[in-house]
């Protein structure tokens, strides 16, 4: 599913790389712990996490994850904001928690990466 | 190639800035993108555990035609008993380091997973030195 449609599902709005709105995403991966983040072999996935620090930006670019989507009404600070358009990411901000979130994105067809 | 990074200890705002310097590094001269990830998660992770038990490091990266070498060599409390330290769960970490999302005894395991070759070398109350090694044929 696309970056827009993830955004609409969890009533949420994009707040960094809205030109890639319609770049589609296959996979997902929620955590707020983020040593289980850097586990992950597979790139390209859909970070779902509450965790908001400048920390998560930089995990998410390691992990080669290029879209986070901040649950439970998290938001990203100006300095994440700037680290994660410095690397070309796209960021979305939902006011659901990370388990509505989580469901209403697999039921609608985003696969687990295990 | 050599690269140079000077860490200081508890400054989580730049934790990850070698890294994601080497990452830079590594797109440029076009190495495969699956060894690039398993370089920098280990360096990621190696560079965030300096940030939260050390004082200061400096962690140079040896990027050859064979192989990418990372040297972390840290000021700090240094690791009493490293087989316990290698523990999957086996923390020491701060409640600040947990907040950043760390601390889950998860570090140095995935290092070793991720590396071709690792060595540790530690001093109680004098530092760490971690060497990586992974191979790019």
């Amino acid at each position: 599913m696309t970056l827009q449609e993830i955004a609409r599902l969890v009533d949420g709005e994009i707040v960094c790389g809205a030109e890639r709105a319609q770049e589609v995403i296959e996979y997902g991966f929620a955590s707020d712990l983020m040593s289980d983040v850097l586990t992950q072999k597979r790139s390209n996935f859909l970070l779902i996490t509450g965790l908001a620090n400048i920390q998560t930006i930089r995990t998410a670019e390691i992990s080669d994850a290029q879209y986070i989507l901040f649950v439970r009404r998290k938001k990203a600070t100006p300095d994440m904001l700037k680290l994660a358009a410095d690397n070309d990411m796209t960021l979305i901000q939902s006011p659901f928690s990370m388990f509505k979130a989580a469901g209403i994105l697999y039921s609608a067809g985003l696969k687990p990466v295990y | 190639m050599q690269l140079t990074f000077h860490v200081q200890g508890g400054d989580f705002t730049r934790a990850g800035d070698a890294a994601s310097q080497v990452k830079k590094t590594l797109k440029l001269l076009n190495i495969d993108p699956g060894i690039t990830k398993r370089v920098v998660v280990a360096l990621y992770e190696a560079e965030v555990n300096i940030v939260a038990h050390a004082c200061r490091g400096v962690i140079t990266a040896d990027i050859d035609p064979e192989q990418i070498r990372l040297r972390l060599e840290d000021e700090g409390p240094g690791i009493a008993d490293i087989e316990q330290a290698m523990q999957r769960g086996f923390s020491t970490a701060s409640p600040k380091v947990r907040e950043m999302g760390f601390g889950a005894g998860m570090g140095l395991p995935n290092i070793l997973e991720n590396a071709d070759r690792l060595d540790i070398d530690s001093v109680v109350g004098k530092g760490t030195t971690l060497t990586i090694t992974v191979a790019l044929q």
